[in-house]
Formats: structure tokens, sequence, C-alpha cells
């Protein structure tokens, strides 16, 4: 061990500071200028909110990787890890197994949103279903989920800034009412721009931990040791190494596969997949993406490291930031929370762009305005997604942090309650449409209660047969949805006989290997180099 | 269509989810490389191995231009 560990309170640290501040600077220019970047009308959804539909590989792999792996991941993993282990990798697993899913199902949702200018998710079920409440439904679970964890890349910027020892609330306003300002110019140019800084700032950041810190620490041999010896002695619940017993196992490999289903039915994750410029885009990035999984890892060993440091945060959250000042100097601790800073902004404006799609699409153009002009469309969503910042600043502001966890933890719940609507549909409509409202609410309803009986613990143990099995809340809800569906179309369609609603898609529409998704379609905006 | 690329590629795509949805597979401390756990440098693995797989599908159902 070298040196004493600095704790908290935190002081001012200037040089990092104005290290940060440069290149804090130098993003907020990059996203006002993004509005000239491949230039076009920014008056149309299609433009504003989605790009234009023409990111090549190369941009969809910054935006996909900025989008889905988000500051909160960067601070709330590494601490998770350090908090209680083994069980906090879930993270790796799950980010693995979620690309051959994403290839299999993405490159059709982008094929049916591209022959039918669909921006959302819900647009999509609307055409397939024919059922406006359906896709209400789909479109404000999109909401709902998508707010906390807006909220919780402010928490992530908040860590930050308290490490720099920054303190009061002015920080995150400023960052957020910068942030807000370009997306509102830009749309989804802003954060594919500043997404290619964001990710090299992070790539050099792990690269230098992992190989400085561990080399001053006595290598990985001694770094994974002193978790082992340490992991046991966590109060109030013990941590482990290596996952031992059922229990644990049980809610590792369920919390992979529960969360990698929910990652792409995120509105923030289809908004980057549909700016791709064909389907090929979005195939071919599944094979590239798995690099920002092998950092992800890595960052989740930052945990360890903390540990082996000796590092006693006040809270977990500090474990990551906390090493790095005890570690680096104080120019490189600027670099690496601008890295993470940076890292909230990105994620946060497509997400607040995703949402803003959706309520212009499923709310605004179906409800409020329906003979709403493109300009109208792209107006109303560049004032939502304001309004949606301030909603979320306003949470983490006033609440408890501890409020926007638990949201988030049960946004990921709901978001998985609309996989059968979304993911079954993209493959066969016999799904009855009212069945899946039916199931939706059930698996909502079941999520909800499952997750607040174990105060927003992830995992619920459920008694099946004398058995008790303890797994991730999402998987049991979308279980109790999914019956519920099948049960009801079985009744609807057997025994009511109701119809079915007009479904405005045609078999070639999903055909992701036809030449509509390969090539982006004549009269289709050119691809810019 | 003519000449249509077999769906039996995407076969291959679940050999990560196999190795990875089973932990007593690979929840142990022993062999360790460099200092890491097998449970670790295990998973650290398949990051390589899903990408390589997924790379194969995508190249044997592309259709060239």
């Amino acid at each position: 061990m070298t040196g004493a560990v600095i704790q908290e309170p935190h002081d001012t640290n200037t040089t990092a500071l104005v290290v940060f501040g440069a290149l804090f600077a130098f993003v907020t220019v990059l996203g006002f200028v993004a509005a000239r970047w491949r230039r076009a009308k920014l008056d149309h959804l299609d433009e504003w909110g989605l790009g234009g539909r023409r990111f090549g590989t190369v941009i969809t792999w910054f935006l996909l990787g900025g989008d889905l792996y988000t500051a909160y991941t960067f601070i709330a993993v590494p601490a998770l890890v350090f908090g209680v282990g083994a069980l906090g990798f879930f993270a790796l697993p799950y980010t693995i197994i979620v690309y051959p899913l994403v290839f299999m199902v993405m490159p059709r949702l982008w094929t049916v949103c591209r022959a039918h200018g669909y921006v959302t998710p819900a647009d999509f079920v609307r055409g397939r279903y024919g059922s406006r409440p359906l896709a209400l439904v789909v479109a404000l679970t999109g909401l709902l989920a998508t707010m906390p964890y807006i909220a919780l890349q402010l928490v992530g910027m908040q860590v930050v800034f308290g490490a720099l020892g920054v303190s009061g609330d002015w920080p995150l306003i400023l960052a957020f009412v910068i942030l807000a300002a370009y997306t509102y110019q830009s749309g989804l140019r802003a954060p594919a721009l500043i997404a290619i800084v964001k990710d090299t700032l992070i790539y050099v950041t792990v690269l230098v931990a992992v190989i400085y810190i561990p080399s001053k620490l006595g290598g990985f041999g001694a770094i994974f040791d002193a978790a082992e010896t340490a992991l046991p002695t966590h109060t109030p619940k013990p941590g482990a190494l290596i996952p031992a017993g059922a229990d644990a196992q049980v809610a590792y490999a369920t919390l992979a596969f529960g969360s990698a289903l929910a990652l792409f039915l995120y509105p923030h994750a289809i908004t980057a997949v549909l700016s791709a410029k064909s389907a090929q885009t979005v195939r071919r990035n599944t094979a590239l993406l798995p690099a920002y999984s092998f950092v992800l890892g890595l960052i989740a060993l930052l945990g360890y490291m903390a540990i082996a440091r000796g590092i006693k945060p006040s809270n977990p959250n500090f474990s990551v930031p906390d090493l790095f000042l005890n570690m680096f100097p104080s120019w490189f601790v600027g670099f690496a929370f601008a890295a993470i800073a940076i890292g909230a902004l990105v994620p946060a404006a497509v997400m607040s762009i995703a949402a803003a799609n959706l309520f212009t699409r499923s709310i605004y153009k179906e409800y409020l305005r329906p003979q709403a002009s493109h300009a109208d469309e792209a107006r109303t969503a560049k004032i939502v997604s304001l309004l949606v910042k301030i909603g979320a600043l306003v949470i983490i502001v006033t609440l408890p942090t501890k409020y926007a966890i638990e949201l988030q933890l049960l946004g990921g719940v709901w978001i998985l309650q609309t996989l059968p609507a979304i993911v079954v549909g993209l493959y066969s409509r016999w799904l009855h449409r009212w069945a899946l409202v039916a199931g939706w609410a059930v698996g909502m309803t079941v999520g909800t209660l499952m997750a607040e009986s174990q105060d927003f613990a992830p995992t619920y143990p459920l008694e099946i047969l004398g058995t008790k099995i303890n797994a991730y809340t999402g998987i049991f809800a979308l279980a109790a949805n999914l019956v519920v569906t099948l049960a009801l179309t079985v009744v609807l369609r057997h025994g009511a006989k109701i119809e079915d609603a007009a479904d405005e898609t045609r078999p070639k529409d999903f055909d992701e290997l036809g030449e509509d998704a390969v090539y982006p379609r004549p009269g289709a905006p050119a691809p810019v180099a | 269509m003519e000449g249509r690329p077999s769906r039996w590629w995407y076969a291959l795509l679940l050999l990560p989810v196999l190795g990875l949805m089973y932990p007593p597979l690979y929840a142990r401390h022993d062999p360790e490389i460099a200092g890491f756990p097998f449970f670790y440098w295990y998973q650290f693995a398949w990051v390589l191995v899903s990408a390589l797989l997924t790379f194969v599908v995508y190249r044997a159902t592309r259709r060239d231009p």
C-alpha cells in the first residue's frame, strides 16, 4: 500500500478542475456545432430525433456504446462489486449475451421502422396491431422507465462534482442547462458527436487505470486476494469473490439474462439503433460492441482495486472516484472525472430525445393534434426534451437519491413488460392486442409489488412447488405477463372470436436482408461520408 | 428468394447464452490465469468468443452487394 488514503470530505482540487472544465467546454462547443454536421433541415422528427437515419458503422458504434454504457454504470457497477463482490459482476455476462439477442431481433425492427417511418417502438406496435391503447401503453412504459434513468445520470455527475470538492447543486444545474440547450438545437447529432470524445476519454482512462493501478498494488493476484479477504467481512451483507450456493447463482444468471432482455427495449437504445443507416450497420455493430463490454468488465474490477487500496468511502458510489484521487496525479484525475461526467451527457441526451420522440408520436400526434405537420412534431419534441431534463433535475435536487435508484430498478422491470408486444410482434401477430394489454398490466403490477415487498432489492425469493427460487423480479413479472397474454389470446381468438385490427406491415417489411434494409432506398436521404 | 443464406447459422449465437447462463459451470476459483480466478477470466474470454461468433454469423448470413 502506498501512502495514506485520501478520505472524505474532498478538498477542492484546482488542477483537476481546470482539466475537467477544459474538456467540458470542448464538448459543449461540439454539441452546438453538431447542428451543422451532415446538415439537414432539423424541423423534421426523422432529422432531429434520429439524426436522419444515416449514421454509419463507426458513428453508430460510438453512439450505441456511449448511450448504453452510462456514467451511472461506471459509478454503480464498481460500487456494487466493491460492496458485494461477484454478484455485481453480473454486468459482464449481461452485456455479453445482449448482443447475440440484438443481432437476431433489432435488424428486423430497424427494417420495419424504416419501411414505415416509425420513430419509436410504440409507432411500430401501433402499425403492427392497429391498436392505439396498446401503443399508448408501450409509450407510457417507455417514458416511465426513462425518466429515472435520466435522473441517475445526474447522480453520476453529482458524484464526480462531489469528488472534485465542488459543493452545491449549481454545477449540476449548469451542466444540465448546457446539455438541454444543445440537445434542443442539434437533436441526436449532438450526443452522436460527443460520444466520440466521451468514449475516447473512457477508453484511455480505463486502459491507464487497469495497467497503472495494479502495478502499484502488487498485480491482479494481490488485488483479488485482498478482495477475497475483505468481502466476507462486509456488513450488513457479506460479499464473496466467487458466487457460492444456488441462491447467489440463480440471482446472478437471471439478473444477467433479464437485464439483457430489458436493455434493448429501452427507448434510448431503440433510438440509437434506428438512427443507423442500414440493418447491416446494426448487425455489424453487434460484433463490435463487445469491446465496450470488455471495458465494463475492467471497470467492474476497479471495485476490487478500491478494496485493495483500502478506500473507505461514506457511500460506495465514491469508491472509484476516491480510488482515482488516491492513485492518479491531479491532472489525470481531472481527465478521468471528465470522462465520467461527459459519460453522463451522452445517455442523458439520447434518453431525453427518445422520451421526446415517444411523447410526440404516441401522445401529441395521436391524441392531441392528429393533423400536426412534420415541423410541429419536431418543435414539440424539442420542447419535451427540455421538460424531461428539467423533470429529472427537479427529482435529483429535491428528492433523496434513493428514490431515483429504486425507480430505475423498477424501470427495468417495467420496460421488460413491453417485450411481448415489441419482440414477439416482430415475428408473429398471433398474440391478441387486448391480451397483450392485459398481460402488460399484470406484469407491471406483479413486478412493482414484488420489488416493493423486497424493499427494492433486485431479486425476489419465490416459492415454486416447495422450492425457493431467488431470481430477478423482472423475470417473474415477465413470466406472469406471458402466461396471461397467452391464455387470454386463446380465449379471445377461439372463445370470444374478437377480430384482429388492421396490420399495416407486410412480411417483406421485416426482411433485414432485403434490398431496402441492406442499402438505403433510392429517394432516402443520401448518406454523407 | 434465391441464394438466401441459411438461418441455421443463428444457432451459433446461442452458445454464449449456454456458456454463461449456468453459473455452476464457472463459479470456481481455480485454475487462475495471471492472478485472475477462473470465474473472472472465463467470463472475459466469453466477450471475445461471442464477438467472434457474432462476426462469423454476420459474414455467413450477409448478402454481398
